[in-house]
């Protein structure tokens, strides 16, 4: 459509170009309003569906009353869905947008499809900064868990510098998968340290099964403060190096011709991506290939530009973690399934598909 | 028809002015290297090289495999250390923000190769990167008028909304050119452009670099492996051995018998006459 209108002979009438710029770039808001109601309706179901099943309406009406202060009714499902799954909810789409926006903002800087914060080894780093914290009272007075999530951020950033830094070392285009591997072999070995810490300091720190593969059971409003002032922070970081991104998507040398600040704009994104996935470690424990199930799958569907990319990858997290957090709660109930084991069982397949994709291309 | 070229005319109008905006009492040396030395831990690369580009010129660096002409062009595009000295028009490459030198410069590398399925017109678009106001404004007229000239002249208006994965090497070399050609720098840094393409790619794109070096105040650089194709499109050579140069001024001078002959350390004229003699 662009393209004709561009072509035609009066180029220089204002009208044509303007519609041809709001084509060009991002989302249109039709489209986030889409996304948006998608979204709220898996929110609405996902309040509603648990091991107490609460009628829709029931829910709807139970969230207008929370959300505009009038007197609720009488019942469990008041409680149950106000202090119990509305914050669960509201955490789970929230971890969902980060660590998706993260993944996708670490595939474009590195070139790298597969890469993610579960195959780099970030979040294994970042349990390990929330676990030390835990069982050493490393804590920031007046804060609560600030100073597990600060020291999950830390241990995230961390991480990153040191794998990226051996990475380079072997390769220095990094667009290999020696990255992965390295991240794999790193990821084992802060695992085991994390199990070591949660053997001998079990009656403090979670079990090693929320580290290795997430609950949010027991989140709270409190978290979804934090993981909402995170993400909006570091999501605009982001959203705002989106050009950068797709620069670096193409190639870094290529980013550096064309007049982008490499170095810089390198820095801010990974310190802006180990602060989300940081964050959501400590809430809710390493919930494994979010970030590269979702912007995989979103490429596939709106493009790789990473201006459309990253908004959508903020929406798609978020739903799919809620689906995911349902089947966990829902498929073996009253048994919960930790949610990473929903993750992982899709995220490996999506993993094998783009490896296999990446390895049968010429 | 002959009201739609007019107004075709107008429309190009703009964005031709926008190139020649620079004024014309600008000093005509765009680029100039002093005692270039590169090292990588004890080897060194490139040892003591110098040249200058002035405007309209064509600098083709030649020499055999390992010589440095890469490492040269790494330089001046900042991803290689170096001591010794590279201005870019009077100001030291180094003093310069990175958006603003890749207005003044733009770079072609050797093998380009893209992960994503982006579009040749967002590939070529990035080029506009240099140009962008800041991170929330919008593309400007300019940028669209940039960004269809480039992908007319380097005949990509077919491909416009094609995946840069599925083009042939050629085509997606020309994608590339295309992109520095929307920068629209003054100086284009070109490192074996063709290497890796058919003749016919060779032709085109080498074609292309040369009509847009008619503009004026512009100039290329570019690293060369075939000697004929130096000898061709070059204004001046720069001829590198093992690092150091062993020559530079216009092409007929340096790229002479003598000269080539004790760097590829064999009777290149002969050699030459030998393969044209194939097509007699």
């Amino acid at each position: 459509m662009r393209e004709s209108a561009n072509r035609s002979v009066n180029r220089n009438v204002n009208e044509k170009r303007n519609i041809g710029k709001l084509r060009r770039e991002g989302f249109r808001p039709p489209e986030y309003f889409a996304f948006m109601v998608v979204l709220v309706a898996c929110i609405l179901v996902c309040v509603a569906v648990g091991s107490v099943n609460i009628p829709l309406q029931e829910t709807a009406q139970i969230l207008w009353n929370h959300l505009t202060g009038q007197p609720q009714p009488e019942g469990t499902a008041v409680a149950i869905i106000v202090s119990t799954r509305l914050p669960r909810v509201f955490c789970v789409a929230l971890v969902g947008a980060a660590l998706s926006i993260g993944g996708g903002a670490m595939q474009g800087l590195l070139k790298n499809p597969l890469a993610d914060g579960t195959t780099l080894g970030v979040s294994s780093g970042a349990s390990l900064g929330a676990i030390l914290s835990i069982a050493f009272g490393i804590q920031i007075p007046g804060l609560p868990f600030a100073g597990t999530a600060g020291m999950a951020m830390v241990f995230a950033f961390g991480s990153l510098m040191i794998i990226l830094s051996l990475a380079y070392r072997l390769d220095y285009s990094l667009s290999t998968n020696t990255i992965i591997l390295l991240g794999v072999i790193f990821t084992m070995f802060i695992s085991s340290i994390v199990a070591l810490i949660t053997t001998f300091a079990a009656e403090r720190v979670h079990s090693i099964t929320f580290w290795l593969m997430g609950s949010f059971a027991g989140a709270t409003y409190g978290n979804a403060i934090m993981l909402a002032v995170v993400l909006v922070i570091c999501g605009a970081i982001i959203l705002l190096r989106a050009q950068e991104l797709n620069a670096f998507a193409i190639g870094e040398e290529n980013a550096r011709h064309i007049g982008v600040d490499v170095r810089r704009v390198k820095m801010i994104v990974m310190i802006a991506v180990s602060a989300l996935i940081g964050v959501c470690v400590s809430v809710s424990g390493t919930i494994g290939f979010v970030g590269l199930v979702i912007p995989h799958m979103l490429r596939l569907i709106v493009g790789p530009n990473h201006k459309r990319l990253l908004p959508s990858t903020l929406f798609g997290g978020a739903i799919f973690l809620l689906l995911a957090d349902l089947a966990s709660r829902t498929i073996f109930s009253p048994r919960e399934l930790p949610i990473g084991v929903v993750t992982s069982f899709v995220g490996a397949i999506v993993f094998l598909s783009i490896f296999y994709r990446a390895r049968v291309k010429p | 028809m002959s009201r739609g070229n007019k107004t075709e005319g107008q429309a190009f109008c703009p964005a031709d002015t926008g190139q020649k905006a620079c004024p014309s009492v600008l000093p005509s040396v765009l680029l100039e290297a002093q005692d270039l030395t590169v090292q990588y831990g004890d080897t060194v690369i490139v040892d003591g090289v110098g040249f200058t580009v002035s405007e309209g010129d064509w600098l083709m660096i030649a020499g055999p495999n390992g010589a440095g002409k890469s490492t040269i062009v790494g330089a001046i595009s900042g991803s290689v250390p170096y001591f010794g000295g590279i201005t870019c028009i009077g100001r030291d490459v180094k003093a310069y923000k990175p958006q603003d030198f890749a207005r003044l410069t733009g770079v072609l590398s050797q093998r380009v190769s893209v992960g994503y399925s982006f579009t040749v017109e967002e590939v070529v678009r990035l080029g506009r990167y240099a140009y962008s106001r800041g991170i929330f404004a919008g593309g400007s007229d300019a940028d669209d008028d940039a960004v269809d000239l480039a992908i007319e002249r380097t005949g990509l208006e077919p491909y416009r909304r094609h995946s840069v994965l599925t083009l042939s090497g050629g085509e997606l070399q020309r994608t590339f050119l295309a992109q520095i050609f929307a920068q629209e720098p003054r100086i284009l840094i070109l490192d074996e452009p063709t290497n890796h393409l058919d003749l016919v790619y060779q032709k085109q794109v080498f074609a292309l670099i040369g009509e847009w070096l008619k503009e004026p105040g512009r100039a290329v650089v570019s690293v060369v492996h075939d000697l004929s194709l130096a000898k061709a499109y070059g204004t001046n050579a720069l001829l590198l051995h093992k690092g150091r140069s062993v020559g530079f001024g216009p092409v007929s001078e340096i790229l002479c018998a003598e000269r080539l002959d004790s760097v590829y350390d064999m009777d290149v004229y002969a050699w030459m006459r030998t393969m044209l003699a194939q097509w007699k």
